[in-house]
This record gives structure tokens, C-alpha cells and sequence, in this order.
């Protein structure tokens, strides 16, 4: 390097610091960054993977930004990274100037670096990954493949990565293909060893055990809603391919194959169809909840604007349908890889007449394990449309989060259906009658009796007997009931989440879904300011009292939210008839993860600056 | 339309095996116009439905939305049924077999909400082979909107406002022969003796099977000049092979026929009975159906009656390999892996 560059040293840090990899798509670098971040897990210290990708299959630039947080914090952190790993040429010039000052910058020097991409005020780590990766394999992809682990390994010198961690990792990723043990292991020595030789001292940024994760697993969202999807009893998965979506289904059908085959005769006890589009896709679901199956799809955006005619259908001839909608930046195809909460509104309200859908909002893969299973419930309960609206980083990242449990004494609630003997003990059966006076009324299942029971399905008005009917007052008294409906399904759905922090506070901030890790911790950061902070996380629509309460009981009230006209903000204004002043709106939705400092400064800059006095005051005038 | 329907029923009306007349097979009465060439297709299908001794419950009729799509109200009151959204029966009924494959599922549907708005899915459900009997009550115009062209209106044909139709038509029949339907037919709402035999067929078949039936529109579409007309049809019609529906072990001729006969076997032992008019005519041949469809064509005829059969071919169901009990009837015990599945699932996440 330059003698002119005498970067900053970091003071030693522990625990507390972002690794940001840049490497070119299908490239294979994803099982070595999976590797590096599962280590970390392993060693018992919260961490935050976050994969950054195009919508390409090969040759464009992807990242993968691993944040390390023994205070446990999660979310993304936002703003430059301590040690970036170079091993795409192509963003250099870019990834160099996301290193913070006294940073690392990690690169293969198999090749000269390019003067204009030296900076003063950071370190340069430069291994011969090329070299050592052609000297020691000679099979050209596993020449690419081993050079990603190669700078695992060398990290592990480093920073100071648990070698039995990675060890481990690879002898359970591989457990099936034992023949590729000591190739991988062998690649995580070499650099290992190179890093050692070359490099005088580890860098100052270190790992060290810890025990934060006992009774936690690293897992992706939608893994955990594919698998919410078997264990809520769903057997029919009907769905069209789309990012960030696509690898619900894909978990639904791995994990059927595993536990929904019959042992004996090899039948399935599940069905997973691939449809020719969205919204065929969601005709089938209506279909097979009609006939008495429990069935869902999964989309995103883009779909959930084609499933709109269908889930008109379903609310207004009350089919339960559960619909996953993995959020990505819209509006139309938008950045189809990145991440929003942006299809709030269109979820609420999809389709035309006054239709009002059941919204769903977890925010950890836990959550979309048990609110998938959960949708299964609420939406036979209410018999409407129920959409869990996730997002793309949850979906698509890992994340860490409480194991998942399962309550063998649990029943499915298959809500109100009339069986052939309760039909023979009916008189006459009124499809639409609101026999228990909460809007909610009996269905029956085709071809369970033979005289009783039958009713004509459709999307054409119709009165009590589903018998079709224009009468302007027949209608009324439909929609009456559907109201009433709405009004019980509070009870049916997760209450939020309420977090006081002070019983004085005056500030308050509503959040959902992804946004809750970042949120938390810009909350720690105001209170650090001098500001108390109470927090409430909505968890579904309609929304509950609580929601109303806690509003009514904070002078300002922030709605965190991953989108540019504040979704939620203008939900609860519409649906609880809040004033518009008391809801600021706090939004992020560039793509990226939101962040703490994100949060922190929108809300900071709202805030008195001598908070603690104003504090004090309000406090004394209470 | 009509406004009353005569409850009065011949004492000794026939029965089928069930013990049943035909009087549970019907409907309420039809709301479309009088002469519909929809009501003899419903009427057909209470025949075809009664006389195949399937319990009227153990039917769904699903539909999407336009004339015919109303049809189901009137006919089967004792079986469920489903109008849907225009041009997606299709995805519906796919859904609702997947979940119970043990029902009769007879979709209607029309030219608008077939070859129109709900192409897409008509091509889709005949490339999975779902087993539904699919009839298109096809009359080349859009009836509830006043009797707009749809795109099974023939190149040439007149509209009633005295427009010449400029479009190529879609032939239903020659898309589901190109698209891998396994059971293909055409008929004509004015020739039931044709029509019942070909829906029991229909019926029987294991996998999907395609009844394009042609059915006048007797208020927009019925005037001279119009190819979709009672009198044009009548002139143009040509039936290929007629049929006859042999129910397992049991031999009921409908019509007596002149010449030698060729029976098709279906799956369940029952068979389709071919008295094969001018010509040798191979049903199971896709090929020659193509070939045979063309031909007519160009002679200006409509080739009607059983036109393909592929009796052998894989349905969806069997293509899924789900399990023989309906998946709808599956409980807890037999879906829901439990909670020391899930210990070990945990352990794969850590």
C-alpha cells in the first residue's frame, strides 16, 4: 500500500460490527456466507444475515451484509460497514467507499488493485484467493466454489471465527455428500493458514462465545410459512412463481414430501399445483376451501393485483381463503428483489363494492409459522379472505428467533359447518342466516347429504337461502351482516403488541411486521436522547381497541412503516377515525431493510431538543 | 323466459337404479328466453345425470358468468353448485376437485367465458387432464350485454344489427385436440337423442372432456345471415360418428343404427358405442380427429358427435398421486406432523 496511508485504528470492539460481502450472482457464494453467518450463530452471538441481490440469475453484483449485535439487536444497522469482503471487481469502486473510516477493505491481490480505489482512511487486506484456489483444485467450479469459502476461512484468522463452528457446519450441510467434507474443510484451512502467515495480528473487530442463542434457530421466513402451512392442516397449494415469494410453496412442498406421504401406499396427502397465473392460482384455492380442503397460495404484489376480482368473490360468497403475500418494492414490477411494506392498502381493500379483507403481519419467522397455521383457523372462522402480508426481508433472509413449538392438544377450528347429522335435525338450512347473531353463518361441505344442505354459490346478491335476489333491501341486510362479521373478527385475530416503557410518556410509535427489531432499538437510542418511548405493534386488521387506547392515550404517535405514503398511518386514520395530526408519518422505502439510525433521526428531528427537561415538565403539569 | 313450470309428473314415470325419477334431477324454473337452446342442454344433462344413476348430491356444478354460466340454477337443485367469476370455472373447479375427487364435476360454461375472457384457463385445465366434463353452450354472441360478437362467431357470420363479423373464429373443438383434451365432442342443443348419449360418455370419461355444443341464441343470434342460427345449424350439421353410451354390463340403445359399430371401452368398464356413418373413423386417433375436423371444415359442414377419445390417459388426480380418501376428508391425526416432528425440523436451524 501507499506509504501515505496511515488509516485510523479502530479501538477493540467485541461482538459489534457489520461484515459486508460483495460477490458477483451465481457465483455459489451463498452456501460460504450462509456458512460465515451460521458460525456466528453457532458461537451463541445475535446476528443479522441480510442477502442484497438483483433480479438476475448470473453475473450482476449481489451482497450479503452480516450484522453482529451482542446487545442483540437485529435489525439492520444502516450506514457504513467495518470490513467489506471484495471478491466482485465489478462494485469495487462502490464497496469501497461503504467501508467506514479505520474499516477493512479484504480483496484478492492476486491481481493489482486499482490506485483510484485507494482511500487513506482504511485498511487494505488483500489475500491471494485466486492462487490459491488454482494451485489446489483444479475442477474449474470448484475452483469458484472453494474460493468463497477460502475467505471464510481466512475471516475465521481474522476476526476470530470458533474453527469447530465452521467444522461443524460443514459436516452437517454435507451429511448426505460425506465425500465433500474434507475438500470444504480443506478450503477453509487454506485460508485460514494464508490469512495467519500473511497477516501479522487479527484486526481488532473480534468474536467471542457467547450464549445468547440458547433456544434459538436461524431460519427464513418463508420457510417457516411453508411449514406453518403443513402443520395448519393446509393440502392444497396453489401458486404462481414470483420473487420473494416462490420459496413458500417450495418449502410447503419439501416439507409435505417429508411428512405427507403416506407410508404404506405412497399416495400424498397434500396436492402442490404450479398455476399458468396469479390468478388461476387463487380461483383454485376458493375452490378447494369451497369443497372443505384447507388450502392457500403464496404471491407477491404483482399477483396479489391480479388475485383482486377473485378475493372479491371470496369475501362477498364468505370462502376462507388464506393468501401469503411476500411483500417487494412496487408500485408494478418495481425492484421485484427488494423489500417494502407496501401492499397494506391494496391487501386491506382488494377489489371493488365495499370489500374489507383480514390483514395478517408477523414480523419473525416464528410468527409466520404460527400465523400461517393460525390463518388456517381464522379464515374458516370469519369464512373470508385472510392475507398475511410479509416482506422480502423476512421472507428471504435469516433470521433469529425463538424455536418453534406445537401444542399436540391443538384442533384445527374448521368454524361453522354443519354436518349430514346436524342437516337431518334442520328443518330448512339457510346458508346465509345469522343464526348466532355474529354476522358469522353456517357453511356445508358438496356432497355430504343427500337432501339437505345445498346451496348455490355465487357473487350475485342473494338472500338468507342464497337464493339470488335484487331486492335493494336484501342487499342492505347482507351487507349489514358482513359489517357485523367484521366487527367479531377482532376476537378471532392476534391482538398487538403493546411495550410501555413509561406510563408518563406522551410519544408513542406504531410499527409492523419488519419493522419491529429497527424500531426497538431506535427506541434505546431516543431513550439514550432523553425520550420515553411507549410502542404498540399491530400484528392484524381490523384493528383491535387496544390500538384506539393506546393512540388516545399519547400526545404524538409515529407510524413506523417500509413505505412512502404511510399504509398504516392512513388505515388507522380511515378505519378508527383518528385526527391526521396526531399520526406522523415515519417512512422508509428505498429497498433496503429500515434501520434504527433511519428511525432514530426521522423521529429525533420531530422531538424537543432538551428532551429530558420537556420531559420533566410534561410530567409535573400530568 | 318462461313463468311457470308444471309440477305434474307422469305417476309411473320411469326410474333409475336409485330408485329415482327424474324429478329430483331438476331444477327450478330457467330465467332465460324461451327457445334457449341452454334449456335443452340443461335438459339433456338432467337425463344424462339421472339415467348414469348418480345421486343427484354427488354432483357440483360450477360455472363462470354469462348466460349459460346461469344455466346450473336450473337444473340438479339437490347438488351444489358454484357460479364463479367470468372465465375462471376452470381454477375453481380444478380447486374443488383437487380437494374431493369422488364428486361429478359437470362445469358450464359459454363462448365469452370460454374462448374469450377465460382462454387462458380453458387451455390450462385440458393440459392438466382434471376430470370434469366441461360444456360450452356456445351461441357466437355475448346474450346479457345484447348480443355483441364473441370469438366464436364465424368469420362472415351477421350479427343481428347487420354487421359481417371480420374475425377468424375460434374452434373450440380444433383447440382442445391441439391442446391435449382427452375426450373431445360437439353437438347441438337441438339434437338431445345425440347430446345424452355424448354426456354420459363425457361423464364417464376419467379424465376432461370437452362438449362444444352449439345453442342458438334465439334473440340475438337466430336471424338469417347468422352461422350460430337453429336453421343454419341444422343445414350444416353433420354428425361423424353417432354415439351410444354402454353403461357397464348393461346394454341401453338410444337410437337404432344402419351399419357396423366399434365400441370404445372406457376406464370403469362402461363403453362408448360408435355407429360410424360414410366413413372409417378412428376416435382414438388424435390425428385423425385434426385431420377429419379440417376437412369438414372446409366443406363448410359442422362435424358434431364423439370426435376423440383417450380413454387410458393419466388424470390430474392420478398425476398429483394424492391419496384415495379425498384430501377434504383428511382430519388432524393424518396432516399435522406434530410437535416432536418439529423438534427435529428446529435442529436443522440451528
Amino acid at each position: 500500500m501507499s506509504p501515505l496511508n496511515r488509516p485510523p485504528v479502530l479501538d477493540p470492539v467485541v461482538n459489534d460490527f457489520v461484515v459486508k460481502f460483495a460477490n458477483v450472482n451465481g457465483s455459489g457464494s451463498a452456501s460460504a456466507n450462509s456458512m460465515f453467518a451460521k458460525a456466528i450463530f453457532r458461537m451463541g452471538i445475535p446476528v443479522s444475515p441480510r442477502n442484497i441481490f438483483p433480479s438476475n440469475i448470473q453475473g450482476l453484483p449481489t451482497w450479503y451484509e452480516v450484522r453482529v449485535s451482542e446487545a442483540g439487536y437485529l435489525g439492520r444497522r444502516g450506514g457504513q460497514v467495518e470490513i467489506m469482503v471484495s471478491v466482485n471487481p465489478q462494485s469495487m469502486a462502490q464497496d469501497v467507499n461503504e467501508v467506514c473510516p479505520g474499516g477493512y477493505f479484504f480483496y484478492d491481490n492476486t491481481y493489482p488493485l486499482d490506485f483510484k480505489l485507494i482511500r487513506d482512511d482504511i485498511h487494505y487486506i488483500g489475500l491471494p484467493l485466486t492462487d490459491i484456489t488454482n494451485s489446489n483444485f483444479t475442477n474449474p467450479r470448484q475452483r469458484q466454489l472453494f474460493k468463497n469459502i477460502i475467505y471464510v476461512g481466512a475471516l475465521a484468522y481474522l476476526i476470530g471465527i470458533e474453527f469447530e463452528a465452521l467444522e461443524s457446519i460443514v459436516n452437517d450441510t454435507f451429511k448426505s455428500k460425506p465425500k465433500l467434507i474434507p475438500a470444504n474443510l480443506q478450503a477453509l484451512q487454506l485460508g485460514f493458514d494464508e490469512a495467519k502467515a500473511d497477516i501479522e495480528q487479527p484486526l481488532p473487530l473480534q468474536l467471542k462465545r457467547l450464549n445468547k442463542n440458547e433456544g434459538k434457530i436461524l431460519l427464513e421466513g418463508n420457510a417457516a410459512c411453508g411449514l406453518g402451512a403443513v402443520y395448519g392442516g393446509a393440502t392444497v397449494a396453489a401458486w404462481y412463481p414470483i420473487t420473494p415469494s416462490t420459496s413458500v410453496a417450495e418449502a410447503y412442498e419439501r416439507y409435505a414430501n417429508k411428512y405427507r406421504v403416506d407410508p404404506d401406499t405412497g399416495k400424498h396427502n397434500f396436492a402442490v399445483i404450479q398455476a399458468e397465473d396469479e390468478l388461476s392460482a387463487i380461483g383454485m384455492v376458493i375452490g378447494a376451501n369451497w369443497n372443505g380442503a384447507r388450502s392457500f397460495t403464496a404471491t407477491s404484489g404483482p399477483g396479489v393485483s391480479l388475485m383482486n376480482e377473485f378475493l372479491g368473490l371470496a369475501y362477498f360468497a364468505e370462502i376462507p381463503t388464506v393468501l401469503i403475500d411476500v411483500q417487494r418494492v412496487g408500485p408494478s414490477t418495481g425492484m421485484p428483489t427488494r423489500t417494502q411494506q407496501s401492499d397494506v392498502t391494496a391487501a386491506a381493500y382488494a377489489s371493488h363494492g365495499d370489500t374489507k379483507n383480514v390483514l395478517l403481519f408477523p414480523a419473525t419467522p416464528k410468527e409466520c409459522f404460527e400465523l400461517t397455521a393460525d390463518a388456517f383457523d381464522i379464515a374458516e372462522r370469519l369464512q373470508t379472505p385472510v392475507i398475511m402480508l410479509t416482506d422480502l426481508d423476512l421472507g428471504m433472509n435469516e433470521h433469529i428467533c425463538d424455536a418453534l413449538e406445537w401444542d399436540d392438544n391443538r384442533e384445527y377450528d374448521r368454524g361453522k359447518v354443519y354436518s349430514a347429522e346436524d342437516l337431518e335435525k334442520m328443518e330448512r338450512f339457510g346458508r346465509y342466516l345469522d343464526t348466532d347473531n355474529d354476522g358469522i353463518t353456517y357453511r356445508t361441505i358438496p356432497g355430504r347429504h343427500p337432501e339437505k344442505g345445498m346451496f348455490f354459490t355465487r357473487g350475485t346478491s342473494r338472500d338468507e337461502y342464497a337464493v339470488y335476489t335484487e331486492k335493494g333491501e336484501e342487499y342492505e341486510k347482507n351487507m349489514h351482516r358482513l359489517e357485523r362479521k367484521w366487527a367479531t373478527a377482532p376476537k378471532h385475530i392476534p391482538k398487538p403488541i403493546v411495550h410501555t416503557r413509561s406510563e408518563q410518556a406522551s410519544i408513542g410509535i406504531i410499527h409492523f411486521g419488519t419493522s419491529k427489531e429497527a424500531t426497538h432499538e431506535a427506541i434505546d437510542r431516543l431513550a439514550e436522547q432523553g425520550h420515553q418511548i411507549n410502542d404498540l405493534r399491530v400484528l392484524a386488521f381490523p384493528f383491535h381497541a387496544e390500538v384506539d387506547e393506546f393512540i388516545a392515550a399519547h400526545e404524538q404517535v409515529f407510524v413506523v412503516e417500509q413505505n412512502r405514503d404511510g399504509q398504516l398511518r392512513n388505515l388507522l386514520i380511515t378505519e378508527l377515525e383518528i385526527d391526521p395530526a396526531k399520526l406522523i408519518k415515519t417512512v422508509h422505502f428505498n429497498g433496503d431493510p429500515i434501520s434504527a439510525r433511519v428511525i432514530t433521526s426521522l423521529i429525533a428531528e420531530r422531538l424537543p431538543q432538551d428532551a429530558a427537561a420537556s420531559n420533566e415538565k410534561q410530567s409535573n403539569a400530568k | 323466459m318462461s313463468f311457470y313450470k308444471p309440477k305434474f309428473r307422469h305417476p309411473e314415470s320411469p326410474k333409475n337404479e336409485l330408485g329415482l325419477t327424474q324429478t329430483p334431477y331438476e331444477g327450478p324454473i330457467s330465467t332465460l328466453c324461451a327457445g334457449c337452446g341452454h334449456d335443452s342442454i340443461s335438459a339433456a344433462i338432467v337425463q344424462a345425470v339421472w339415467g348414469l344413476n348418480v345421486e343427484p348430491h354427488r354432483v357440483a356444478k360450477m360455472s363462470g358468468i354469462g348466460c349459460s354460466s346461469k344455466s346450473p340454477a336450473y337444473f340438479l337443485n339437490k347438488a351444489h353448485g358454484f357460479n364463479s367469476v367470468h372465465g375462471r370455472m376452470p381454477s375453481v373447479t380444478t380447486g374443488a376437485n383437487v380437494s374431493n375427487h369422488e364428486l361429478l364435476y359437470i362445469g358450464v360454461s359459454g363462448d365469452g367465458d370460454t374462448a374469450s375472457i377465460g382462454m387462458g384457463q380453458f387451455a390450462h385445465v385440458m393440459r392438466r387432464n382434471l376430470n370434469m366434463t366441461y360444456i360450452v353452450e356456445n351461441n357466437g354472441c355475448y346474450g346479457l350485454t345484447k348480443g355483441q360478437d364473441s370469438a366464436t362467431a364465424d368469420e362472415g357470420s351477421k350479427s343481428k344489427k347487420g354487421r359481417i363479423n371480420p374475425f377468424e373464429a375460434i374452434d373450440l373443438v380444433a383447440l382442445a385436440l391441439d391442446l391435449g383434451a382427452t375426450f373431445v365432442a360437439r353437438s347441438f342443443s337441438g339434437d338431445k337423442e345425440q347430446l345424452v348419449p355424448l354426456l354420459q360418455a363425457a361423464m364417464s370419461h376419467k379424465g376432461f372432456a370437452l362438449i362444444d355444443v352449439v345453442s342458438p341464441c334465439v334473440t340475438f343470434n337466430n336471424h338469417a345471415g347468422s352461422t350460430k342460427s337453429y336453421d343454419y345449424t341444422r343445414e350444416h350439421v353433420q354428425a361423424g360418428a353417432v354415439v351410444d353410451f354402454v353403461p357397464v354390463e348393461q346394454e341401453i340403445t338410444l337410437q337404432q343404427d344402419i351399419g357396423s359399430t366399434k365400441d370404445v371401452p372406457l376406464f370403469d368398464g362402461a363403453s362408448v358405442r360408435l355407429s360410424k356413418l360414410n366413413q372409417e373413423y378412428d376416435p382414438t386417433s388424435r390425428r385423425a380427429a385434426v385431420t377429419t375436423l379440417m376437412n369438414h371444415k372446409a366443406e363448410g359442414k359442422l362435424l358434431t358427435g364423439l370426435i376423440y377419445v383417450d380413454p387410458e390417459a393419466d388424470n390430474f388426480q392420478e398425476m398429483l398421486n394424492t391419496s384415495a380418501t379425498p384430501l377434504n376428508e383428511l382430519g388432524k391425526d393424518t396432516l399435522c406432523p406434530g410437535s416432536s416432528a418439529l423438534d427435529d425440523i428446529n435442529q436443522g436451524f440451528r
